[in-house]
This record gives C-alpha cells, structure tokens and sequence, in this order.
C-alpha cells in the first residue's frame, strides 16, 4: 500500500489529483457563486416582470400625456406632476380632496383595524366551548367580495329605508342619520363597515402571534405575581412585536388603497368629499384614458405611502433598542 | 419586454393578417364570389365565406334577453354569419373596450351610447360608417336631429342609431287614490305638479324623492335645466353653462322640494326608485327602462307620461344605443361587410327590440301600428321631439360626472344651488379646456 502511494507521488507525469479537484473545486465555486441567485432566480423573475417593469413603466408614462388609444403621445416632462400641485389645474382640487379623504379613512380606520382585531383574538384564544364556531364567525365577513358587503350596506344604511336607521328609532334614537350621504356619518359607516369586513382577517393573524407566545413565560409571571394587565403589557405585547409591525404595515397599506367600499356604499358622496384617491387614478386612468396624469398620481401616492411606512418601521426598531 | 411584446403582437397580426388572406383567396378559389370593395356593399347583403362575428353590449336587464333573441333570429337566417354576444356591464365596457380592441380581442360590432361615439371616434375605436346610412337610405327624416346628429364626428358617422331612451314621469296609481287625486290624471304642468305634492303631502307622503345622484336625480335635474331653456354647454360643447340663471332656478326648484317636505332629505341611491315601487311616494322620474322591471311587479299600480312641463318648455333627458363597428388589427373585409349586413337587418327589426322597453330609432318603426299597440312605451314617444340628447364631444364623460356631482351637492345641501353650479362650471371649464389640449378640437 505505502508503496503504491510512494510511486504516485512520486510520479511526475502523473495528472495531481489534487488538480483534478481543484478543477472540480472552481466549477462547484462557480455554481456556488450562482446558487443563491438561481434560487431566487423563479420569484426573481417574477418580481422583476410583475412588479419591477411595471413600476419603470409607470415612471415612463407619468412623464408623458398618454392614451394608447391615440397617436400622438406627446412627452411632457414634468407637467402631469407640477399639475397635482399648482391650484389652477384641471385635477389639484379633486387630486388633493381624494388625498384628503384617504388620509381621514386610513387615520380612523388603522387603530381600529389594529386594537378590534386584538381584542378579539385575546378573546378567541381563551378556552371556552363553541370557540371553533366563533373564530369562524369572526372570520366570515372576510370572505366576502366587496361588492357584496358594499351593497349589502348601501341598503342597510340607507337614511330613509334603512333597516339601520329604523332599528335606531324603534329604541328612541335619532332615526334620519343621513349615513351614506353626508359627512362625517359617511365615515363612520366606511369606517365601521371595513373593520367589520376585515378585522377577521387581522384576528386571525394575532391568534397564529399569540399560539407562538411560549406558556412558560405566563406562568412565570403569575408566579412573579403578574396580574392580568401586567402579563398582558409585558409578556403579550412584546411576544407580539414582530406580528404587530406586520399588521401596522399591511393595515396602513390596506386601508389606504381603499376604493371599493367608498365607490359602492357612499359613491362619492357628498359631491366628492369621499372620492378616495385610487379610485380617482382608477377614474383618471381608465375613464378618461389619460394614464400619464393616473400613472404621476400612483407614483406620488407611493411616495406618500413610503413615507409612512418607512416611519412605521423606524418607530418600532427604536422601541427595540 | 416591451420590445418582445411589441413584436409578439405584430407577429400575431401578421398571422391574423395571412389567415385573412389565405381565406380570401380560397374563397376566391372557390368562385362565384364578388366580394366587391373591400368595406362590402353597405350592409344589402354578404354572400362571402361564413364569418363569425363579436358583439359586445351592455343589455344587462331584461333587455338583454330580448336582443338575444334577435341575434339568434339573425344567425339562423344568415347561415354564413353567425354573430356571438358578450354582454358587460356599461361602466366595465367602456373601459375594456379600447384595450380589448387595440390588442386584437375585441369585438366586431359593439353598442355604444350616443354620447360615447365622438370620444370612441376620435381615439381611433370604431370606424366610419356613411356607406352603411346610404344603404339603409337613413336620413335625418327618419329621427329625431339630434339622435341623427349625434352619430356624427368631424362630419363622418360612425353610429348607426338603434333608439332612444328618454326619462319618463312614472306615477302610482294607488298612491295618488288615497290622496284623493285622479289616477288616470297625473300632473302635466307645473301647477298640477305642486298641487298634487300639496295633496300627497296632506295624506302623509312625501310625493317625489329627489335622489342626488346621476340615477334619477342628475337626470332629472339635467331635463329641467333644459324646461328652464339652459342648458349644459354650449352648442359646440367648449363652455359649461350650466350655471346659468335657468340651470339656477331649475337646481332650486328641486331642491326647495326638499326643504318643504314633499321629499325626504339624503335620499340615497336607488332609494326613490324602491320607495315608490313600495308606494312610500308617488312620483319618480325615471329612464323607460324601467318599464319593464315594473311589469314584472303585477301588484304595483303604475303608469307612465312624458314627463310634466316644469319650466317654460317640455324637454326630457334621452339617451340613444347605436350600433358601431370596431377597428381591426387584422382589417377582414368580409368581417366588415358582414357586420353592415347585421346592423342593417337589426335596424329594421327594431319593432321587436321596442319589446325589450326602448323607443326604436327608425320613424317608419315608431309610426307603425305595432309600435303603438305597445302602451307603456309608446306613451313616452312623444317625448322625442323635444328630448334634449347629451352633447357628442370627445372626452365629455368626465365633465359631465362634474356636472352631475355639482348637483348632488346642491341637493344634499352642501352648498347653495348657485355656490354648486358656479364650483362646478369653473371645474368643467378647466375639463373642457383639457380636452381640447388631449384631442386637438
């Protein structure tokens, strides 16, 4: 044995293994190298094909007055942009009333769609007979499609032959709330009719946060002497963090591209004080075909909506430190 | 990607583009065949190889049934067009209409409002379709000017008119019985009108619900601007005027029904229409559409009239279905004369589409025993010679929503009848002058 070793090794003509290695060494770096991206290469590809290109898109037509439907598509540098701030354009009125009308929606919406929604899982997650059946409950009107909570409510609330109204006046309450034609009754609908619609949807999430809470540390606590409200603000909140950033983030967003339940249950009104801003790039883009103005609308809104969660992020990081 | 897309696209048209070809001159081949210009004869008829056409409609009430009706009718009396329906609704079909054609999904024919052609025509949708008038022998006789009018852009047509759909004044029967007015009688002027709210009032109801929203409201508001003698725009549709003194007075007329009771405040959508099928008013103002919805109630007791003369002139808002045929990536010839043949045949039909609740288009149809044999629809006909049409101006959809909002802010009482219009005249106008940047008009 030592021998054959001995006469390999000392075999100068004899390919070196150790080269052959090395070969294989460097091409499995190489692949190495590409691993990771081809891994990411499949949500790559699709991020860059659904979400990438469509936003360069976008910047490219926002700098343009663009139908695709007629010839000539004149390049406009900045104008549709400069529009949505000078006061004397077609659109800064309505532009900035939709702005309006998103941010009270998002600002009421938001602390809702975050407590509700805990509360319920708090709740949900407690131990009682038929909690199956009211997880489910809770969760139902999420499952429905907007147009159907949205008519289902237009009639609901409606001032004259609303079921709503008329339950309030058989108890002795005002029964003429105008609340899907005026202000603010007409957020108050919004508002309380999407976190009827989507708090089950939040719960759920919390619940799927607060199964991971180990039970060790609540035991802990209750012998350390806790009460309920100490567990709550010291074990449950902060084993939530993360599931908190998570439904702030994804709430602010949802709540901001509000469009289905104003257009169907307040249609706007009064006049267009409840025109939200999507539906007004909706209205701008395929409506009026003009998709540069929508597409420098969609862009300052995403800005706008940076801005915020960008501010979002930064407060929770510095609750960490 | 734009740039594989674009040529993925051209490719495809090109292979659209040799299939035509390929079947034209195996139809050629097959002899016998004068396919004649390349846009047919103007719809007499079509003897060329079987074609299937797309038509794309918004009939989404009832309707829908009876145009489909027609369509069958057609196919089996022409076995070499067969015609396929796809029926959206408006709002979504204006929208996917230009998309769908640009990439070559679209429809061959499709249906149109009379105030959609001009925005359509000028982005290029739907093509011209003078030879197909000239066939039908179809002159401005035959229609009400405006509706004829209204099928023009830079003096070419390209609708073909199918009818027209005015707003009418509905009233119950047994509503009115109860107030202690005749039900065979209802209200024709302004006098009568108030009179009879008077009564209503006396016995608990509020007698017409005035909705701030386009549907009824916005129409009903835009009819008596017009009873006022004012009007939207002005005639060449490049300056809102509908804060006239007229459109003024007409806004506070409808909104002083409000606040002397004889209709609730914050009425909301649809409801004026569901209070008065349930008998809680006894007028609404309604479009003829609605004729047949209410025929399927046996219970209600219901008429209809033209609408009462509020102002000093009778008008009432109409609209108009017309028939249009869509721009072809791949231009078939065949497809388009084909088309003719179907817009030409279904014009004449248009007694059986008066069925499905609309006035048809066509005067021979109108004056025809048949057609008056058909009460409810024929009571609204007198309408057209005064009916005010909506003005055919590219891009004009946006500003009349402009219109229609200042409105509902004026009945929801946001602001004065006057404060409304005069917002929204300055908006429109700033809209209007969009416009002409957009379509160089």
């Amino acid at each position: 044995m030592a021998d054959v070793l001995e006469v390999g090794a000392a075999r100068g003509d004899a390919p070196p293994p150790a080269a052959g290695t090395a070969r294989r060494g460097a091409s499995a770096r190489r692949t190495g190298r590409l691993t990771p991206y081809l891994f990411l290469a499949p949500y790559l590809v699709l991020f860059g094909v659904f979400g990438l290109l469509p936003i360069l898109l976008g910047v490219w037509l926002s700098v343009h007055q663009w139908d695709f439907q007629l010839p000539n598509r004149p390049f406009v540098g900045l104008d549709n942009y400069q529009e949505l701030f000078s006061s004397d354009s077609a659109v800064y009125g309505d532009w900035w009333q939709s702005v309006r009308a998103t941010a009270i929606f998002t600002v009421f919406s938001v602390p809702l769609l975050v407590v509700v929604p805990l509360g319920l899982a708090l709740l949900l997650n407690r131990s009682f007979p038929g909690r199956t059946f009211f997880r489910a409950i809770y969760f139902a009107p999420y499952v429905l499609g907007v147009a159907v909570i949205g008519l289902l409510w237009r009639f609901l609330l409606d001032a004259n032959l609303g079921l709503v109204n008329r339950l309030l006046g058989a108890v002795g309450l005002p029964a003429d709330t105008p609340w899907v034609t005026d202000v603010p009754w007409a957020w108050v609908s919004l508002v309380g009719v999407t976190v009827w619609w989507t708090s089950g949807f939040n719960a759920v999430i919390y619940l799927a946060g607060l199964q991971d809470i180990p039970a060790e540390l609540y035991e802990a606590a209750k012998v350390d002497g806790a009460s309920a409200w100490e567990r709550f603000r010291h074990v449950t909140l902060p084993g939530l963090r993360p599931v908190l950033l998570f439904v702030i983030t994804t709430t602010v967003l949802a709540s901001a591209n509000v469009f289905g339940q104003s257009f169907l249950i307040t249609q706007g009104a009064p006049g267009t004080e409840t025109r939200t801003v999507v539906w007004f790039i909706v209205e701008e883009g395929l409506r009026d075909n003009d998709a540069g103005r929508a597409a420098a609308m969609s862009i300052v809104f995403a800005l706008m909506l940076a801005v915020v969660s960008i501010a979002n992020f930064r407060l929770f990081r510095y609750r960490e430190d | 990607m734009m740039q594989n897309d674009m040529s993925r696209r051209r490719l495809l048209g090109l292979g659209l583009g040799l299939g035509a070809a390929a079947t034209l001159t195996l139809a050629g081949c097959g002899g016998g065949d004068e396919s004649g210009p390349a846009a047919g004869n103007g719809g007499k008829d079509y003897t060329g190889p079987k074609v299937d056409l797309k038509l794309w409609n918004g009939f989404t009430g009832g309707d829908g049934d009876i145009f489909k009706t027609l369509v069958n009718q057609f196919n089996s009396e022409h076995q070499n067009i067969a015609v396929s329906i796809a029926t959206y609704q408006w709002d979504d079909y204006y929208n996917k209409l230009p998309g769908a054609a640009s990439s070559g999904n679209g429809p061959d024919i499709a249906v149109m409002h009379m105030d959609q052609l001009a925005t359509f025509a000028a982005r290029g949708v739907i093509t011209e379709l003078d030879d197909v008038a000239k066939t039908l022998e179809l002159s401005e006789g035959d229609f009400a000017p405006t509706v004829w009018q209204g099928g023009l852009y830079n003096n070419k047509r390209y609708g073909i008119p199918l009818d027209m759909h005015p707003l009418g004044f509905y009233y119950n029967k047994a509503v009115m019985q109860k107030a202690g007015l005749d039900p065979n009688k209802p209200p024709t002027t302004k006098d009568d009108y108030t009179a009879a709210l008077t009564e209503l009032k006396k016995s608990g109801v509020q007698g017409f619900w005035v909705s701030p929203f386009q549907f009824t409201g916005g129409m009903t508001f835009y009819s008596l601007v017009h009873q006022w003698g004012g009007s939207v725009f002005d005639a060449e549709a490049t300056k809102a005027v509908f804060n006239s003194d007229q459109a003024v007075e007409a806004c506070t007329w409808l909104v002083d029904l409000i606040k002397q009771g004889h209709s609730p405040a914050n009425v909301g959508q649809d409801a004026d229409y569901l209070a008065f099928k349930s008998g809680k008013n006894a007028f609404n103002w309604n479009g003829i559409w609605q004729i047949n919805d209410l025929k399927k109630s046996p219970e209600i007791q219901w008429g209809v009239a033209p609408l009462p003369q509020i102002g000093s002139q009778p008008a009432a808002w109409a609209n108009s279905h017309n028939f249009t045929i869509v721009k072809q990536r791949a231009n078939d010839a065949n497809k388009v004369s084909a088309a003719k043949v179907f817009i030409n045949w279904l014009s004449q039909h248009s007694l059986d589409w008066a069925k499905g609740g609309q006035v048809p288009a066509r005067k021979t149809v109108r004056d025809s025993a048949e057609f008056k044999a058909l009460t409810e629809v024929n009571a609204l006909a007198p309408e057209l010679e005064y009916a005010a049409f909506p003005p055919a101006a590219p891009g004009l959809g946006e500003v009349m929503t402009t219109f229609y909002n200042s409105f509902n802010e004026a009945a929801l009482g946001k602001k004065s009848p006057k404060q409304a219009l005069d917002d929204g005249a300055a908006k429109a106008n700033k809209q209007l002058e969009d416009n002409r940047k957009k379509y160089g008009s």
